[in-house]
């Protein structure tokens, strides 16, 4: 406009095409001059920061591969270096990634490790085929197989429901099959008929259709009898109970279930507290608060030693099992925190969009409300798996021994005790954990640019 | 047989806490009429639509859709909702979804079509709104204009009885008002019951059967288009009229 003189009238005659950028915009050095040099202040900071990498790069670099001792079978060979001694995370390999487990039965975490492996890699990547069937096989099968191979399975249940206030062992029926207690599966088609019963009188006073309910019920026992079947049968394995698990493999199985457990379960808590039913709305409300008010070390404490105090006489699960539903539960509440931040961040118009069109509130849900949310709050949700993933560690305080539970106990072994095993057996599992975390990181980072280009 | 009512308002009230927002709302709209509403804003022309599909509620009298009664059962209101097509000032589209998931989502999750037939009838009805060629696309790489031809194509695929538009053209530029009037004109010419919230007067005196004017949560006039804008009776609506028609 200013090369017009006021007043006058313009029209331009033609359109002017694309031109390139000036040159010093474009190259490496233009680009390092403004980011690095561009005033006083930047070039301090990338000179304070250039001395860092000089004063802590090198000595890691020396201590981790240039003096490091990298073969060797005892003590003797790193006593007098001041490198890494790496023949002791040789010598303890084992130790680190199976615990207690006994070495010859080794195959049997491997092929669990192997499994899931096979199972997770098709999941996470978006382009493979059969994302419905591999989920189920993954959440729905591959615990108990994992569990049973693991632990051997064969575990003996004796009372279902009705066995725990009847007692059922005076029948003819007592005779096992294939590490099977028929009394138990006696007690369970019993309970299971009296639950069938009981629903369809429930479902013909509130008028809802039996038949369905029935159907549903049946599935849900169906599913039910086929993983104890799983557990109980005796596939004569050698029984490994949870007490000799450690490692890595303890490590993976807490956290591992921590976070496929807690997420569903974390969905659920935050529509809860968002729900429009006081009751719900109450009940996860002081569900959230409680476990969030509580640390991770007094949850674990409580599992582990004085829930059995609480327990009715005989029953008594694995202390594992505790663990892994202690941090399951407290990370679903964190979860749940962090989903309800993605849930408010739906616009109105979403639900009245959907409302208008006739769905109902799971459809609206699980098509148009979380997979929004949920691509919002991905890196909440990472944040919140990588927290859990090395908070595990806490179950060290309950004795059980994961990686770095491990680590420690190889320490005090005099057959390698040199000045420097101790920083090589940290710098070992803080490789190990960075890796594992890096991973999710990064993956999230992919799934974060997939969603991105998807929708914008 | 007798006159067929698609929507009846008996006596609608509604207050949002002590504010009462609707008064008395008596309105019958015939099978295959266009109601156009106006009125200033704030005089409670949107949310008397959004009681139609109960996006909205109500605290006193009767709303009929398609003869089944809103009250709140919500299988009954979920029933009139799937009869009931709605078009949104701002779209309200799924951005996460393509125009065409946008389109098939209802009538697969809702009405339990096949997908394979669910597309087929999401391509028809965006044939008709005239963006076929965007149908793998997703909302945000869209014009405004194109968006609210694929929240009608949206609404059409569930087969409404009614359509309800609530300031459909609001929030788009000048130049893509017309292509989405045009769209509402072609609905309005298949015979498509249409209650429409709008300050288009021009598409008012066009397609409307009776324009409706509120203001202060009441209907103070209704008429047809020529008798309303050539002769309004109520001095409110003289008025409103003087203000928006220069």
């Amino acid at each position: 406009m200013s090369t017009q003189a006021a007043g006058a009238s313009f029209v331009r005659s033609e359109l002017l095409p694309d031109r390139p950028p000036p040159a010093n915009l474009v190259g490496i050095f233009p680009l390092l001059r403004e980011r690095l040099f561009s005033n006083w202040l930047n070039i301090a900071l990338t000179l304070m920061s250039l001395a860092i990498i000089v004063l802590v790069v090198p000595p890691l670099v020396r201590f981790l591969f240039i003096d490091a001792v990298w073969t060797g079978t005892s003590r003797d060979a790193c006593v007098s270096s001041s490198g890494a001694c790496w023949p002791f995370i040789q010598a303890k390999i084992g130790q680190f990634i199976y615990g207690f487990y006994p070495a010859e039965l080794y195959w049997r975490p491997n092929l669990v490790f192997i499994a899931g492996a096979l199972l997770v890699l098709p999941l996470l990547i978006p382009a493979a085929p059969l994302k419905k069937l591999n989920a189920i096989l993954f959440l729905g099968v591959y615990p108990f197989f994992a569990f049973v191979i693991l632990n051997g399975g064969n575990l003996d249940l004796r009372r279902f429901l009705i066995g725990r206030f009847v007692r059922l062992d005076g029948l003819p029926l007592v005779g096992e099959v294939a590490g099977l207690k028929l009394v138990f599966w006696l007690d369970f088609l019993l309970s299971g008929t009296a639950l069938l019963a009981v629903a369809i009188i429930a479902s013909a006073i509130i008028g809802a259709s039996a038949r369905a309910v029935a159907k549903t019920l049946l599935l849900v026992l169906g599913c039910i009898a086929l993983a104890l079947l799983a557990v109980d049968f005796d596939f004569g394995l050698q029984p490994v109970g949870t007490r000799s698990w450690g490692g890595l493999l303890v490590t993976l199985v807490v956290a591992i279930t921590g976070i496929v457990a807690s997420l569903p379960l974390g969905i659920l808590l935050a529509l809860g507290r968002r729900s429009e039913m006081p009751i719900v709305r109450f009940a996860s409300v002081v569900f959230i608060e409680f476990w969030r008010g509580v640390p991770l070390v007094t949850v674990l404490f409580f599992a582990t030693y004085m829930l059995p105090f609480f327990l009715p006489a005989g029953v008594n699960f694995d202390g594992l099992l505790r663990a892994l539903i202690g941090v399951t539960l407290f990370s679903a509440a964190y979860m749940a925190e962090v989903i309800r931040g993605g849930l408010q961040a739906i616009p109105k118009g979403q639900y009245e969009g959907a409302a208008s069109l006739g769905l109902g509130y799971w459809q609206t849900m699980n098509r148009i409300v979380l997979p929004q949310a949920l691509v919002i709050v991905i890196p909440g949700i990472v944040n919140s798996f990588i927290a859990l993933f090395k908070d595990t560690t806490l179950v060290l305080i309950v004795s059980i021994f994961d990686l770095l539970g491990q680590l420690r106990a190889a320490f005090s072994d005099p057959n390698w005790s040199s000045p420097t095993t101790l920083f090589t057996g940290f710098a070992f599992a803080g490789i190990v954990y960075f890796i594992f975390c890096a991973g999710m990181s990064r993956y999230a980072l992919y799934l974060e640019r997939r969603a991105a280009h998807g929708s914008r | 047989m007798a006159a067929e009512f698609a929507v009846e308002m008996h006596k609608v009230n509604k207050w949002f806490g002590h504010f009462h927002v609707l008064k008395d709302i008596d309105l019958m709209v015939l099978r295959g009429e266009r109601i156009v509403v106006c009125g200033p804003s704030g005089s409670g022309k949107s949310t008397m639509i959004r009681c139609i599909n109960r996006l909205e509620t109500f605290q006193k009298g009767r709303v009929i859709v398609n003869r089944i009664e809103l009250a709140d059962d919500l299988k009954r209101i979920d029933e009139v909702r799937r009869d009931v097509g709605m078009v949104f000032q701002h779209f309200n589209l799924f951005p996460h979804l393509t125009v065409l998931e946008n389109c098939t989502l209802a009538p697969i999750w809702v009405r339990n079509m096949p997908k394979r037939a669910a597309e087929e009838a999401a391509m028809h009805f965006l044939n008709r709104v005239r963006i076929p060629e965007q149908a793998n696309k997703y909302p945000g790489q869209l014009s405004g204009g194109q968006q609210q031809r694929v929240a009608i194509a949206r609404a059409l695929c569930m087969n409404p009885k009614v359509m309800l538009f609530d300031e459909p053209t609001s929030a788009l530029d000048p130049e893509t008002v017309k292509e989405v009037l045009d769209t509402m004109i072609m609905l309005a010419n298949d015979g498509m019951t249409m209650i429409v919230v709008t300050h288009e007067m021009g598409f008012a005196r066009q397609v409307a059967n009776r324009v409706v004017f509120m203001d202060a949560g009441q209907i103070i006039e209704v008429n047809e288009p020529k008798e309303f804008f050539a002769h309004p009776r109520h001095e409110r609506t003289r008025l409103f009229l003087s203000q928006i028609l220069k």
